[in-house]
């Protein structure tokens, strides 16, 4: 254990505990912007800087580790300016069409910008002649050069989390540029489509196109498990006026806010579609045609037809499979029904779609 | 399919590093006079091009930081323009994650301190301070700006005698610095650009040796003007002041404490590299200008009082050099055989060659002096010879070319080892060094690393003689209470060598420099002779008569660098005769032809340009 001080409160830290995490375990916040835990901790930003006694430098508190007897100011007037400087200088090249930005009111940077009252930049942005196109020929995902912060979360998600290492880091002279897969040739690419990036970009940089469609504001989460394989991945439905506008991963215990490309761009929007079945219907053998039935007419038919043909040709006469996109939950039942009403272990699950 | 590579020899690093080099040649040719914020430009530009991007202070900051500077420079800048600089740098220096971001920062906020004045002229009167502007680097960098192009191209008409007497309108000891002068003039030279630095000391030594400098008449001397002034001191700095002054036509009296006049020139630095005949040269040639009058064996100080040779003169030029060896306060240091090489030195410049056959001789100290006495007791029949230096190697005040010599005649540099005590025998002569080892550590404020005691036992170098060359003092003592101040014995003396509150009274050379160059002390000699001139009422302009040839066409052909050989170490460490070869004539017309004459391409002949 670690004793050091923040903000002239003593806290206990683990040895492998960094400033940022010894700060959040008091309920201290220190702005961050290009970390993610595990994911981004390169330090790229530099908001999360602090003062410490004894440092010349201002470390950065996201990799920097605690020690014994550290002195550590989250709010200096030091490290407050160094913070301001440095949103100044992001925002010096940073399209400010806040007003058309799909992440507006989510956005980090610009969350960041109006606590510390950064409203224009100082500075003219050095880079803003490099015009890279902006990517947007894949389906779902869009890249927008001139909102980028060039923090690497995506990079790095890409290629640490999900490990296809599709989005990769380019030259242009001095300048690190981002090499999106949206372009035309996106279904050439090593993009996997899953849209994690978009979901770990702080910016309006990459997003998902329907993100058009909502303002954050406008919305409420509701906490769902996907629907499409077994692995359970927790996510978060947004919902606009009682429809899904779209999805994002949530922080579960086998997903850790990830998602694939069909739980986060397949598995919401045949929700509202017209011709989806909102109710039982049972076929009219006289007509052909399908006739709306309540829930326990079209059961009682179901159980009935199935007692029979259990009572005429056996339980093994019988099989149930389930459908992937159910839960684990739903899985079990009907491997439960099969095997204790239909008295057949005839039973299965695609398991994966 | 491979998986693992090697290096691709035709990458762009590797293209890169030959870019480099031309880069780093680039640097070294920055013409004297050039701005300093352009210079902080330029390095700023170049640091910021190596940001890797990642972090926002570095990549985004450094490139404002320009934007900012360009501002100060096109004249578009407040004084609030410097605030914004210095606040943006400090953030960078305190937020950047590496060196490029930090260590560039940092350089940014010093040039805002060291150059303040500059930055301010800037921005408020919208140009660089008075005294700005490019000059011809070798004329500039030559403490006492000879004509340098203006020799080299006379040596390629083959006007040696032309290219002595140019030499001498600044300089009257060109052979001195044929041999043994540090050449400053090199450093910034333009055909760095190209391939290398002229190899300036090498032509000069050309001219000196098809025509000696005796054998060259000296201008005719001006009419007697009656004054009378007394030069203390008959090194470098003394005799540069009498030969001007007595072209000028006062009566100068060397005061000379020796039996012959050249001061470190005849007395510290050997045979082997500035033979003495030679130095006989320079000095007939020097004599033979007016009134000189020599005093010999003339001690003023001790045997005349200074205040006599003051009232009696008009003028009075104290060159009396830094003559006295450092004393070191060591456990055993009265024990017999300990000597400071600078005696050790004097003595044998006044024919007493020590013997030291048979014995194991230890020179304590990194510097020029240390070199020669260390070379110098090889060549007194030393059976081994070492030189113990507290520092490293890289670290050593001598000539990199000193050194390479010294190892070549089969002296060995014991580094990082700092003197302790002597050891001495019961009859009490010294039996061997104890030397403590030493760590190099963290830079002094001089900008050297500094030596600090390492977690080890001392160690014994067994030895039968230590020389001591860890530095030189003024005897300045007689002259502070004649009423010359001194710090730490080095005489105060403005720019112009004149001491505050003594009028008529000029100091200049190493007494007032501390050890310095030869050619530092002839700059100060020919500054005293033109302001005591001045001072005596007169406004003399010397005549000379060499005309400097019209420049050819550049040679843009890159060509190699003739370097002076030396005779081979195994038969020159045995002789004190000179060890340099002279250049072939080949030679020395490829290097001549090599001058891209700076005096008349490019700045050469803007108003100013040629001026030192």
């Amino acid at each position: 254990m670690i004793c050091l001080n923040i903000d002239g409160i003593a806290v206990e830290a683990g040895e492998d505990m960094t400033i940022l995490e010894a700060a959040q375990s008091v309920n201290i916040r220190i702005p961050t912007l290009c970390y993610m835990k595990e994911v981004n901790e390169i330090g790229s930003c530099r908001m999360c800087v602090v003062e410490v006694e004894g440092m010349n430098k201002l470390p950065t508190a996201c990799n920097t580790l605690v020690k014994e007897g550290m002195h550590v100011q989250t709010k200096s007037e030091r490290v407050i300016e160094a913070r301001k400087t440095i949103l100044n200088l992001l925002l010096s090249n940073h399209h400010r069409g806040c007003f058309s930005c799909p992440q507006n009111g989510e956005c980090e940077l610009q969350e960041l910008c109006y606590e510390y009252g950064v409203e224009e930049s100082r500075y003219v942005g050095t880079r803003k002649k490099i015009e890279r196109p902006v990517k947007d020929s894949h389906p779902f995902l869009c890249y927008h050069p001139e909102l980028c912060i060039h923090c690497q979360r995506c990079v790095n998600t890409c290629a640490k989390v999900t490990g296809r290492k599709a989005i990769t880091l380019g030259k242009t002279g001095m300048f690190n540029i981002i090499e999106a897969p949206f372009g035309a040739d996106w279904d050439t690419t090593l993009c996997e489509s899953c849209g994690n990036c978009a979901q770990a970009c702080p910016t309006g940089a990459i997003t998902e196109k329907r993100k058009k469609n909502y303002r954050g504001w406008e919305t409420k989460r509701v906490r769902t498990t996907c629907p499409h394989c077994a692995t359970g991945c927790q996510m978060d439905l947004i919902v606009k006026d009682n429809k899904i506008v779209d999805v994002e991963g949530a922080d579960g215990p086998s997903n850790h806010g990830l998602l694939c490309v069909k739980g986060r761009s397949a598995s919401f929007d045949f929700i509202d579609q017209e011709d989806r079945i909102r109710y039982p219907l049972i076929k009219n053998k006289d007509t052909g045609e399908f006739e709306r039935a309540t829930w326990d007419e079209a059961l009682d038919l179901v159980a009935s037809k199935f007692t029979e043909l259990r009572e005429n040709y056996g339980g093994e006469a019988l099989a149930g499979f389930a459908c992937s996109r159910s839960t684990n939950e739903d899985v079990y039942m009907l491997q439960k029904m099969v095997r204790t009403v239909f008295e057949s272990n005839n039973t299965d699950n695609c398991a994966r779609v | 399919m491979s998986k693992i590579f090697l290096a691709d020899p035709q990458s762009c690093d590797v293209k890169i590093g030959r870019l480099l080099e031309t880069f780093e040649t680039k640097v070294k040719a920055y013409p004297p006079g050039t701005c300093p914020l352009t210079v902080q430009l330029s390095l700023l530009v170049a640091s910021k091009n190596q940001t890797c991007g990642k972090c926002v202070p570095c990549r985004d900051g450094l490139p404002q930081l320009e934007v900012l500077l360009r501002k100060v420079l096109e004249g578009d800048a407040t004084m609030e323009v410097l605030e914004h600089m210095r606040s943006l740098a400090a953030m960078i220096r305190d937020t950047a994650d590496c060196a490029i971001g930090y260590q560039t920062a940092t350089e940014v906020l010093d040039g805002l301190d060291v150059f303040y004045e500059e930055y301010e002229s800037h921005i408020l009167n919208h140009e660089c301070l008075g005294g700005m502007g490019q000059k011809v680097p070798c004329i500039n960098l030559c403490p006492a700006h000879v004509d340098i192009p203006g020799y080299i191209a006379l040596i390629g008409e083959e006007d040696y005698a032309g290219a002595v007497n140019l030499i001498r309108k600044d300089n009257p000891l060109p052979t001195a610095c044929a041999m043994i002068c540090e050449h400053p003039c090199e450093q910034r030279c333009r055909r760095n650009i190209i391939d290398d630095a002229i190899n300036i000391r090498g032509l000069k030594k050309y001219i000196v040796d098809q025509v000696a400098a005796d054998q060259v008449a000296v201008p005719k001397a001006n009419r007697s003007t009656g004054k009378k002034v007394a030069v203390i001191g008959g090194g470098p700095a003394g005799m540069t002041a009498a030969y001007f002054l007595g072209l000028m036509g006062h009566k100068v009296t060397i005061f000379e404490r020796q039996k012959k006049l050249g001061g470190m020139l005849r007395y510290g630095i050997p045979n082997y590299r500035f033979p003495k005949d030679r130095l006989d040269e320079d000095i007939r040639a020097i004599l033979s200008a007016g009134d000189i009058e020599v005093r010999y064996e003339a001690k003023v100080g001790t045997e005349i009082p200074v205040e006599d040779v003051y009232e009696e003169y008009d003028a009075m030029f104290v060159a009396i050099g830094a003559q006295a060896g450092k004393k070191l306060r060591l456990d055993g240091i009265d024990a017999e055989n300990v000597e400071s090489a600078v005696e050790m030195l004097d003595r044998i410049g006044n024919g007493e060659k020590p013997d030291y056959s048979g014995k194991n001789v230890v020179v304590i100290g990194g510097g020029n002096v240390a070199m020669d006495a260390a070379r110098s007791a090889v060549r007194c029949k030393a059976k081994e010879v070492r030189i113990v230096y507290r520092r490293r190697q890289e670290d050593m005040t001598a000539l990199d070319t000193e050194i390479e010599s010294a190892v070549m005649e089969g002296i060995e540099l014991i580094t990082l080892q700092a003197p302790k005590s002597i050891e001495k025998t019961v009859e009490g002569a010294c039996s061997a060094l104890i030397v403590q080892p030493q760590m190099i550590g963290p830079y002094d404020k001089a900008g050297r690393p500094s030596p600090v005691d390492a977690n080890k036992e001392p160690q014994r170098i067994p030895c039968d003689v230590i020389l001591i060359a860890v530095g030189q003092d003024i005897i300045s003592r007689p002259f502070e209470e004649f009423g010359m101040e001194a710090e730490r014995g080095v005489f105060k003396a403005g720019l112009d060598t004149a001491v505050l509150n003594k009028p008529g009274v000029f100091a200049g050379g190493d007494c007032a420099t501390a050890p310095a160059t030869a050619i530092r002390a002839i700059a100060a000699g020919k500054v005293a002779a033109h302001n005591i001139d001045e001072y005596l009422g007169y406004h003399h302009k010397l005549y000379c008569e060499a005309r400097v040839p019209d420049p050819k066409e550049n040679n843009r052909i890159p060509t190699g660098r003739a370097n002076i050989t030396e005779r081979p170490a195994y038969i020159r460490k045995h002789d004190f005769e000179h060890v340099e070869n002279p250049y072939t004539y080949e030679e020395a017309m490829q290097e001549a032809n090599r001058c891209l004459r700076c005096d008349h391409f490019g700045c050469g002949v803007l108003k100013g340009g040629r001026d030192a």
